[in-house]
């Protein structure tokens, strides 16, 4: 757990900015700000997780640094994040990855490489190492059990987690002390989905640098609907296989190659994206712990594309095979590493988001 | 002054860097190429007290997206009446609202976004206009337009002096860059717009007038405007305009910075309690009009008493009714404790605050909506709204001093902005916008939001009048 510093040091600088209000037009932080008088643990890791990093408030400040009020909304929110995500985790020493990279790291590597030995010792080379065709050609390299235990198994272990955080998450903040049934949650996911609150008011975030622009929204955007129709890929996959009994590989222009190839260009062009975007941003208001986080998400996210892509591209030759095992490599990475890593903090963000609109939605009390 | 070298001539230089400097500059730039901004501030401190805006008053025809209702021209001419009780010149006040109705669009053109009215707004959200983010996020576009329009723009540009010969403006003297012991840099222009605010951060000077008490005040704005210009310009013949020792100043909480802590320490809390000096003596009526109304008083009052410190005090019943204040109050159990932690005589305070009571007895509820009519009887000063008793424990008190926003006293200026002599005629190239000439218009009180329209208009006219000028 972070020092009681880092709590203390957001209280004050948001009893500023309640005193102050002008950001309130940029985003549901500040309007959530003035429903409150003081800002104890639970407001402020409620707070960290409803800001998207959009970094307007930071360049619109007259009093950030090297005013003496020393204001920097994104950077201590940034660090109360990734405190919570922390906090929030399981079991407490992976949890540790969100201060300390290398954990996450030897996780990811870990993963990969029993994936790797499993492929290279179990299969034999002649299989491993030649072109492959016709139905059922994926699975005389890496058998169909093997991969559905392993997926099955690493997607349960990371839903768990995720599960066990968000109701961390829903007690700390406080989100169900909300009140108004189905109309929060729809609001807050229609927000996250359209990342209404990735556009500093309207003309944009102050990201990679001050002046207002839609590139991170964009690229954001082709992240997410790119892992979106990787997963309706993969679930139309399974329906041709089990309901329709026709093996893999699927022409290209079959509905799970069609969205496969979709989602993985977006991935990769929106990761590649975020980090160009990242690599050149201002470091000001950026949080100290949590910088290399976006880095290693973005950064499997993007190979995993980029691999599948490639296995996609290069499936009727030799190259196949090990081509495949890296990939699956890389999918274990990602699922093993997705509840210690960047990945929560999609859950976090909707979470945070149904308790602003259920709150907003809320009479309220006296000023 | 003289120069032999070679020097770049500049169209039109523009001294201040704050929005009426921006205007003019970018005004100025529609019609000639060579356009120079010296700002003095270094850039993390540029735009004056523009930083600290945060709305523009316009007049305008109907409701829009940001603005509630209709504001006639003459309502808001209306407005200013009442609280200047006549503008010094109505010709200029007159200019200044039938041309705001423009400023909208063309403060949307060079870069200005908008914000809805929000909770915190909305009583000011049928007459002002919301820039999203504030001031400072208005000057950062400002600054972006003017980059990409090919304005050049110098900061840490102290202008020492206005080179002015046989009554024509020749160029600026710019303090020597270095460790400050270099030979001043003569910058050359056709004309100059000066637009560098007023002198309320120059405690020197407010002593002229003020005394040892201004040593007390604590300046709400930027720490640059010390009204160098301003003297500059009185020095070399312009006629003044406006109450040389007239400043608008609030109450605000005595922990502020002493210079450019803005809107945070700011504080509501008056009409809620009461207000003693360091004598635990209440001094004038806390009650007497809506806080909007009033709460420019504040500032003169507190000036006014021993030390120039007061402090209100409310209790657990009121403490949360007014917006949030940026530093936690004292805070004790019982007046004698609350007296203690202000350095205050306990007995005094107990006194004045039983006195207080009594004279609340038999007072309905609070209702702060409206003049209540709960007023004090037989005591002097009177409250006359809002009067509970103070016996809720715990106790609060926030420390209170004058806080001065801006001064009133300006240079006189004709129809095309441009700078009066002693004599009344109009120096030949010289011209001034914003707060340094806003005493034209604005000759008491305030009306918010309307610092930045007398800026923006009276920039863009001065801006385009010296370019006009500038190219013939």
């Amino acid at each position: 757990m972070p020092g009681l510093e880092l709590f203390a040091e957001a209280d004050r600088q948001l009893t500023l900015c309640n005193a102050c209000r002008y950001c309130e037009g940029y985003c549901a932080v500040f309007q959530a700000i003035e429903l409150r008088r003081e800002f104890g643990k639970g407001d402020v890791f409620y707070l960290s997780n409803l800001c998207h990093d959009c970094r307007a408030c930071y360049y619109a400040c007259m009093y950030s640094p090297p005013h003496e009020f020393a204001i920097n909304i994104p950077k201590i929110l940034s660090e109360a994040r990734a405190a919570s995500y922390e906090h929030w985790s399981w079991p407490g020493f992976l949890g540790r990855s969100f201060a300390k990279r290398r954990v996450a790291w030897l996780l990811a590597v870990c993963a990969a490489a029993v994936v790797l030995a499993l492929a290279l010792l179990l299969i034999p080379a002649s299989s491993l190492w030649s072109a492959h065709g016709g139905p059922g050609a994926f699975y005389e390299v890496i058998p169909y059990a093997a991969m559905v235990v392993g997926a099955l198994g690493l997607s349960a272990y990371w839903l768990a987690v995720w599960l066990r955080g968000a109701v961390r998450c829903w007690r700390d903040t406080g989100v169900a002390r909300g009140s108004g049934g189905i109309k929060p949650i729809a609001r807050a996911v229609g927000a996250a989905l359209g990342l209404r609150y990735l556009q500093g008011g309207g003309p944009g975030c102050s990201y990679p640098e001050e002046r207002p622009s839609a590139i991170r929204r964009v690229f954001h955007s082709l992240v997410f609907w790119g892992f979106s129709c990787d997963f309706v890929s993969t679930t139309l996959a399974y329906i041709y296989q089990d309901w329709l009994h026709r093996l893999p590989p699927y022409s290209f222009v079959s509905g799970p190659v069609i969205f496969g190839a979709v989602g993985g260009l977006g991935l990769l062009t929106g990761s590649a994206g975020l980090i160009w975007c990242k690599v050149r941003s201002d470091r000001a208001p950026m949080g100290t712990g949590a910088y290399g986080l976006d880095y290693d998400f973005l950064g499997i996210l993007g190979l995993t594309a980029l691999t599948g892509l490639l296995t996609l591209a290069l499936r009727a030759t030799p190259a196949l095979g090990i081509l495949l095992a890296l990939h699956l490599a890389l999918v274990a990475a990602l699922f093993i590493t997705a509840p210690y890593g960047k990945f929560v903090h999609a859950i976090y963000r909707v979470l945070a988001l149904v308790k602003y609109y259920a709150e907003r939605d809320q009479p309220r009390s006296s000023a | 002054m003289r120069n032999s070298q070679r020097r770049e001539e500049y169209d039109v230089i523009v001294v201040g860097g704050g929005n009426a400097a921006l205007c003019a500059a970018m005004a100025a730039r529609h019609i000639v190429p060579r356009v120079l901004v010296l700002e003095r501030a270094p850039e993390h401190m540029r735009g004056g007290n523009t930083r600290h805006t945060r709305n523009v008053r316009c007049a305008h025809p109907t409701n829009d997206r940001y603005c509630s209702g209709a504001y006639p021209e003459e309502e808001f001419l209306d407005d200013l009446g009442a609280v200047t009780g006549g503008p010094a010149n109505p010709e200029l006040a007159r200019y200044a609202i039938r041309q705001s109705s423009k400023l909208y669009e063309w403060m949307s053109e060079h870069g200005a976004s908008w914000q809805p009215p929000l909770a915190g707004t909305l009583h000011l959200g049928r007459t002002n206009r919301w820039f999203l983010g504030g001031g400072k996020a208005l000057l950062n576009a400002y600054y972006r337009t003017a980059q990409r329009m090919g304005i050049s723009v110098r900061y840490d540009a102290l202008v020492e002096d206005l080179v002015i010969e046989g009554g024509r403006f020749e160029g600026v003297a710019l303090k020597g860059q270095g460790s400050g012991q270099g030979a001043p840099e003569l910058v050359r222009g056709r004309t100059v717009v000066v637009a560098t605010g007023g002198f309320e951060a120059n405690l020197e000077w407010l002593k002229r007038h003020w005394g040892a008490a201004a040593d007390n005040f604590i300046v709400r704005g930027t720490p640059y405007n010390d009204g160098l210009m301003l003297a500059a310009l009185l020095a070399r013949g312009a006629k003044p305009i406006g109450d040389p020792k007239g400043f608008h100043a609030i109450a605000l909480d005595a922990r502020a910075p002493k210079y450019d802590g803005g809107i945070v320490t700011r504080l509501d809390a008056i009409p809620f309690g009461i207000v003693v000096n360091r004598l635990a003596r209440r001094f004038y009526d806390e009650g007497e009009e809506v806080w909007p109304k009033r709460y420019a008083i504040w500032g003169g009052l507190v000036a006014a008493q021993p030390e120039q410190l007061a402090y209100c005090i409310v209790d657990a019943q009121t403490i949360r009714k007014f917006l949030a204040p940026a530093f936690k109050p004292y805070e004790a159990n019982s007046i004698e404790g609350l007296a203690r932690a202000c350095s205050l005589d306990s007995q005094a305070l107990a006194e004045t605050v039983a006195e207080y009571n009594r004279a609340t007895a038999g007072n309905g509820p609070l209702r702060i909506d409206l003049l209540d009519g709960n007023s004090t009887r037989e005591i002097l000063p009177r409250k006359s709204n809002w009067a509970l008793p103070i016996d809720h424990p715990p106790f609060y008190a926030f420390p209170l001093r004058p806080g001065i926003t801006f001064t009133y006293m300006g240079v006189t200026v004709d129809g095309e902005g441009r700078v009066l002599g002693q004599d009344g005629r109009p120096m030949e190239n010289v011209y001034a916008a914003g707060e340094i000439m806003s005493g034209n218009i604005l000759t008491k009180g305030y009306l918010a939001g309307f610092g930045l329209t007398i800026g923006s208009v009276f920039g863009e006219l001065a801006g385009r009048s010296a370019a006009t000028r500038a190219r013939t």
